[in-house]
């Protein structure tokens, strides 16, 4: 059986992606090569830039289903735009006019049982593209691409996660940043969640709504605060108050920077990196099995 | 001709309101007539395709002319599609009154 961690913050930029691939790179080299990174910030994907070697191994278009409303059977009684939540279905009677909103269908399915006269057929609409690569560590990468344009990173977030095998023994759900939809639909299938936070008041009070969020779903999780040594020291009693795990500190430091936004985070890992990295993942060992148990966890 | 002009309220002392698809109020002017009525825009507060619904709604009252601040991509589209015309205007200190008196 398989374990799945999500990485997710509520404010951007604190740095989970850096933790993510890292994460991968680790538990890949000192835990098991059986843990698949997934990208699930379908908005802009980004955790291949980090992995030199890869290789992609699969593509494949995903689609959702969209109306598609018969003039010649319509009688324009207007059901189902009433129905439509998205005012995605515009039908003006008087002037015999239908238009479907493509960008404004979230495919909930409503019209299709609000037309009575099965004026309207299913057809398909282009979400993005799922793909697969191998990256030598671990079991690779998957991600999602959603179309520009497209407003369904919820539907593509889910068809992704379909794609995820049970071969794999633990998961990495890299999520997109906030605590909207595509960070609930990421979140939802998962057994843990690190968050990765900033020690500035802006990471502080972003971090205060995911964590409502969490315990509204009722979620496990830990906190990585990562950038230590900016800001002040809010998050620390908040964190002791609270009784939240720290899983870890990573300092702020300028080179490391720099060679993130070389894609070079991952190619010469330093020993101070590589065992801040390792006594993470002893600390998110200690924290999910206080919360499932000692025998219900293993690498 | 009836022409449909964005308010953020239902008087003609109300000021005009720059939005479309998300205005409070549509005033509904008849030149003929010299007249002058108001109905809410119950999509006003819509998540998404409130331009949308303004414009099947203008369609359907026989208008035939729009006068607000902006108008989105998607309620253009509709708009243009059956020759309405749209009037930019981007004044927000004029009353309905006020716009009513020019365009008489």
């Amino acid at each position: 059986m398989s374990y799945t961690f999500a990485i997710a913050s509520g404010k951007g930029g604190t740095g989970k992606t850096t933790v993510a691939v890292n994460l991968a790179k680790h538990i890949a080299q000192f835990k098991t090569p059986k843990v698949l990174l997934v990208d699930c910030d379908v908005e802009e994907p980004n955790d291949l830039l980090f992995f030199d070697n890869h290789k992609l191994e699969k593509s494949e278009e995903l689609f959702v289903i969209v109306p598609e409303i018969d003039a010649e059977k319509c009688n324009f009684c207007k059901k189902c735009s009433d129905f439509c939540e998205f005012n995605a279905i515009t039908i003006i009677p008087s002037e015999t006019f239908i238009h479907v909103n493509i960008e404004l269908c979230h495919s909930c399915g409503a019209c299709f049982h609000a037309c009575k006269i099965g004026a309207i057929t299913e057809s398909l609409s282009s979400i993005g593209h799922f793909n697969r690569y191998s990256t030598t560590i671990g079991n690779g990468l998957i991600e999602g691409r959603l179309r520009i344009g497209s407003a369904m990173q919820t539907a593509l977030i889910r068809k992704l996660k379909e794609k995820i095998t049970s071969e794999n023994r633990i998961v990495l759900l890299d999520a997109p940043p906030g605590n909207s939809c595509p960070v609930v639909q990421t979140v939802s299938d998962a057994d843990y969640v690190i968050l990765v936070t900033e020690p500035t008041p802006f990471g502080v009070n972003d971090l205060k709504i995911t964590i409502a969020l969490l315990r509204e779903m009722k979620k496990p999780f830990g906190v990585i605060v990562n950038k230590s040594g900016l800001g002040n020291n809010e998050i620390y009693n908040y964190l002791e108050k609270s009784a939240i795990d720290l899983l870890g500190e990573i300092p702020f430091d300028k080179e490391y920077a720099s060679k993130y936004a070389m894609g070079t985070i991952l190619s010469a890992i330093d020993k101070e990196t590589e065992s801040r990295y390792l006594n993470i993942i002893d600390n998110l060992e200690k924290s999910v099995k206080k919360n499932e148990g000692n025998n219900h966890f293993e690498w | 001709m009836k022409t449909i002009i964005t308010a953020t309220g239902n008087t003609e002392d109300a000021l005009f309101d720059l939005r479309y698809g998300r205005a409070k109020y549509f005033c509904i002017y008849d030149k003929e007539t010299n007249s002058s009525k108001f109905i809410k825009n119950e999509h006003a507060d819509a998540q998404g395709g409130a331009g949308t619904k303004a414009a099947e709604q203008t369609v359907e009252l026989g208008v035939k002319q729009v006068i607000s601040g902006d108008f989105g991509p998607k309620a253009k589209e509709i708009l243009e599609k059956f020759n309405i015309q749209m009037v930019v205007l981007n004044d927000d200190t004029s009353s309905i009154k006020d716009i009513i008196n020019k365009i008489k």
